[in-house]
């Protein structure tokens, strides 16, 4: 993780005029820290394929403290939280980084704190190691800590990003999300916007004993901006944590997930599909460390890119010396559909325990021609026919999603992005 | 099995520790100063009686390497290598050849006998003059590299008739300087990276094959390497060309005497497949791993790579990875050539405090190129063993197919397997598949043998012996036989 970009000041002007104000002393050390070595390059291993160009072209700038009400509730109905089965859900939204409490309604059974006015950085995440949650704990102005007690059960709860940029802004909201022994939660994320923006979160995760987590992150982000996401979680003894990430929007995007299975008998999925089109980047990074004896993590990811798209998957799966009879499975796959698009992926196991069972694939191809002419032979047209094939390819990853109207959510947000006819042939 | 309790009398009676090949040679050594300069490169270049444009070729690898930085992205640790610190030249004094075998300096015969390597093949190492007709009969012509320099080329006549042309690089250099010339530094270019660009401005010997249109090598090529004065960096360099429609195999078979200091060695070899041609390239690497404290041992930073430039060409990597304390080698195949193919076949064993971080590349340009990669990794002791690949297919390589296969076996709690390949695809028409597994030795396949009366080593061998198998079927017979023996001595004392 040693950032060698031979002026680490320069790639940091976009943001420079923020940093003078700085006091706090957390602050103060993720900015020494983000001096040190700048934002990371391509000679980096862990951004070996995806470059932050992006953050250097443009100055951005604080976002405003005002928003446009209107603009959001249309953004609000465009992604189906204000109708249909999500409607009735609490929703915690956030326009440019900032809580709105106008178009939130707070859960009644989790405890709600905001970060504006705790300042809690949190313990998991690492300023020193990622360079991109140093940049948050710099600049984060907001973000809200849920909470849910012992043996509670918060239901389902949205949490939503709404991004709003007339000229580049750029907001790093904080989040955590603490469940006690025994608790439950259903946490959905989506993430969308318009204009030119960066949208930088850092969620903190932790899932006490026997606590369950169900988290979706839908990130739907306008084609202009930048969404570089980076995610804590730890698990506890019997704990579950099951994610899925779908990755739809933006022209930059890394999502970036550091699981630890901190007590025997601890699961995490980290799941998760991406479907890119013209010149979007997309990248899936996951490090998930077995830390405990009998844990089991799993991960299915699957990539659909067109145009000139590119898809990045990272996943390590590192499993600690203590970590004896560790569960590991890890499955990449994708389609390429265009004669453009790229995929880079790495998959990779660290291995310091002997009695484990882990392993990993990786497959990549076009659209089968056998499947293909199957469909085509019975009548159906060519774009329709690809449709389906396409379709089928991402249901089986959106299928591990368990809650049913966080599922409905993804595919409603896709078909919006990707309707049937619209599909070039 | 029966090979273990035999290799463990034959270690004994050696009067040594574990390794078996843990010998030194006494003879007469012939060392530049220690040290890393131009005038080091003039003398070398001097001392072998190069071509002005081979000493500037060398002088332009130094420049590039002065201005590059070791890689460090490797799984590997180990304290800085001083390049100052080290002899860049050892090569045993010259004398007029003996005439029989008893005129053969007593040492160089010894190691050769403990290499066992056959008496009459042993008379035409030590360059003892055959008379006049006289053919020997092994069907392996062997061209060994006693440090740095190679002490004689077997069976040249039989290949020369055959049109073959197998001889040290630095004779390849003034018998046939066109051929050198024009493939030298072809595949892996004198500033590739930091070990290729050292070895390109310092190597001393390695092997040059070259095999016209059409013919297929009538015989197996074998090179020993062995690496022997205290403190000298072994740089070989291989030019391995095979023209239209023409076959080789070739063996590299290794292993060094046993010493204190860490050794580096940064071998380059370089494989040139036209249309039509095939190259099966076969490595036993057994250098001296250290002890069992991690002390001393070869540093192994090798860079090998083969170009198919023709169509429907191949080029087959197959290698047995036991010793050195650390292993820094990825064999890769550039396949340019329509329908080339490249293999890649690997069992890596590391045990006490070895390091290995080793793979391939496979680069699809062509249309219609295949790879298939098989990585066996065995971890025991409190060694770490890295898997380390790269798949690319280029935006032109319609049709391009890949399999990986990594498998990765831990003997012990103490020891650390890993697997990190990296796969970039740029056309739609590729077709790539990956898969790798972490496990253990079954508790059942243990229980089975043990119910069957082999002791737990036993058991442990036939089990490795079995995982490896897809690796060990693809090398030449005489080298799987050694191999197999190989394994068992690598991972003795690492079961109970």
């Amino acid at each position: 993780m040693n950032a060698i970009t031979k002026n680490p000041k320069a790639t940091l002007q976009s943001f420079e005029a923020r940093f003078d104000t700085i006091t706090d002393q957390t602050r103060k050390a993720a900015l020494g820290a983000l001096h040190r070595v700048g934002l990371p390059d391509r000679r980096v291993e862990e951004w070996k394929y995806t470059g932050l160009r992006f953050l250097t072209e443009t100055p951005f700038a604080a976002p405003a403290q005002t928003y446009d009400a209107a603009q959001v509730q249309a953004e609000l109905d465009r992604l189906g939280v204000t109708h249909g089965p999500a409607e009735a859900l609490p929703r915690l939204v956030f326009v440019n980084g900032l809580y709105s409490a106008e178009f939130s309604r707070k859960p009644a059974s989790a405890e709600v704190s905001f970060f504006a006015q705790t300042k809690s950085f949190g313990v998991q995440a690492c300023p020193d190691r990622d360079p991109l949650t140093a940049l948050n704990t710099t600049l984060a102005q907001d973000g809200v800590t849920l909470s849910v007690p012992e043996n509670g059960d918060a239901g389902h709860v949205l949490l939503i990003s709404i991004g709003q940029a007339d000229a580049p802004v750029s907001f790093h909201p904080r989040h955590a999300v603490a469940l006690a022994e025994g608790a439950k939660l259903s946490l959905t994320c989506i993430q969308a916007g318009q204009g030119r923006y960066l949208h930088n979160p850092v969620l903190e995760v932790s899932v006490a004993a026997r606590a369950e987590l169900q988290h979706v992150t839908v990130q739907a982000e306008s084609d202009d901006a930048a969404s570089l996401a980076t995610l804590y979680a730890q698990v506890d003894e019997h704990g579950s944590y099951n994610s899925f990430v779908l990755g739809l929007g933006a022209a930059l995007a890394r999502h970036e997930v550091h699981a630890t299975l901190a007590a025997s008998h601890a699961q995490v999925h980290v799941n998760g599909a991406q479907r890119l089109r013209a010149r979007q980047h997309g990248d899936l990074t996951s490090v998930i460390t077995h830390a405990a004896p009998d844990c089991i993590s799993r991960q299915t990811v699957r990539n659909v890119l067109d145009g000139q798209s590119r898809g990045v998957f990272q996943g390590k799966v590192l499993v600690e010396r203590i970590a004896q009879k560790t569960d590991g499975y890890q499955m990449n796959q994708a389609l390429l559909l265009s004669e453009q698009a790229e995929i880079d992926a790495k998959p990779e196991l660290e291995i310091y325990a002997d009695d484990v069972k882990c392993s990993h694939g990786a497959t990549v191809g076009a659209l089968d021609e056998d499947q293909m002419f199957y469909l085509r032979s019975r009548g159906v047209p060519y774009a329709e026919a690809r449709q389906i094939l396409i379709h089928a390819f991402l249901e089986e990853a959106l299928a591990l999603i368990p809650d049913e109207t966080a599922r409905a959510l993804c595919s409603h947000i896709m078909a919006q992005r990707f309707p049937v006819s619209g599909e070039e042939a | 099995m029966p090979a273990v309790t035999e290799t463990r009398e034959a270690v004994e009676k050696l009067g040594q520790s574990s390794y078996k090949w843990g010998f030194e040679t006494e003879i007469d050594m012939d060392l530049a100063p220690k040290g890393l300069n131009e005038d080091t490169i003039r003398l070398i270049s001097a001392r072998k009686e190069e071509p002005e444009w081979l000493l500037e070729w060398r002088l332009s690898a130094y420049r590039a390497w002065l201005t590059m930085a070791e890689p460090k992205w490797a799984k590997v640790s180990y304290p800085p290598i001083d390049y100052q610190d080290l002899h860049y030249y050892a090569a045993p004094k010259k004398k007029p050849g003996p005439k029989s075998l008893e005129e053969v300096d007593p040492e160089l015969l010894r190691t050769y006998e403990k290499l066992g390597i056959p008496l009459h093949e042993q008379a035409l190492l030590a360059g003892v003059e055959l008379p006049e007709g006289e053919v020997a009969r092994t069907p392996v012509a062997v061209d060994a590299v006693f440090d740095s320099v190679s002490v004689v080329t077997t069976f040249r006549k039989t290949l020369e008739e055959a049109g073959v042309i197998f001889c040290p690089i630095s004779e390849a250099v003034k018998d046939h300087p066109e051929l050198v010339r024009k493939y030298l530094g072809t595949v892996v270019p004198a500033g590739d990276n930091f070990y290729a660009a050292l070895n390109s401005a310092v190597f001393t010997d390695g092997s040059f094959v070259y095999v016209p249109k059409g013919v297929r090598c009538p015989m197996e090529l074998s090179t020993y390497f062995r690496i022997n004065a205290r403190n000298t960096g072994q740089f070989e360099r291989t030019l391995i060309v095979v023209e239209d429609g023409a076959y080789v195999s070739y063996l590299e078979g290794c292993t060094a005497p046993m010493r204190d200091e860490n050794q580096l060695h940064a071998a380059v070899v370089e494989l040139v497949a036209m249309e039509d041609a095939s190259i099966k390239y076969s490595t036993v690497q057994n250098w001296y791993p250290g002890d069992e404290n991690g002390r001393g041992g070869i540093y192994n930073f090798v860079t090998k790579r083969g170009a198919c430039r023709g169509a429907r060409s191949k080029i087959s990597w197959t290698q047995v990875e036991t010793g050195s304390a650390i292993t820094w080698k990825y064999p890769s195949c550039i396949l340019q050539g329509e329908g080339s193919v490249g293999e890649f076949y690997s069992v890596a064993v590391t045990n006490n405090h070895q390091q290995a971080d080793t793979g391939t590349k496979m680069i699809h340009i062509g249309r219609n190129t295949r790879s298939t990669i098989i990585a066996k990794t065995i971890s025991a002791g409190q060694s770490d063993s890295t898997y380390r690949g790269l798949v690319r297919v280029l935006p032109k390589a319609s049709g391009a197919r890949n399999f990986t296969q990594c498998d990765s076996l831990l003997i012990g709690d103490q020891c650390g397997a890993h697997t990190v390949p990296y796969i970039e695809n740029r056309n739609m028409a590729a077709r790539i598949e990956h898969e790798a597994t972490t496990s253990k030795i079954s508790e059942d396949q243990l229980f089975y043998c043990r119910q069957r009366g082999l002791s737990e080593e036993d058991a442990v061998g036939l089990i490795v012996n079995g995982f490896c198998r897809d690796v060990l079927k693809e090398l030449p017979m005489e080298f799987a036989v050694e191999a197999q023996k190989l394994l068992q001595i690598s991972l003795e004392g690492s079961v109970g």
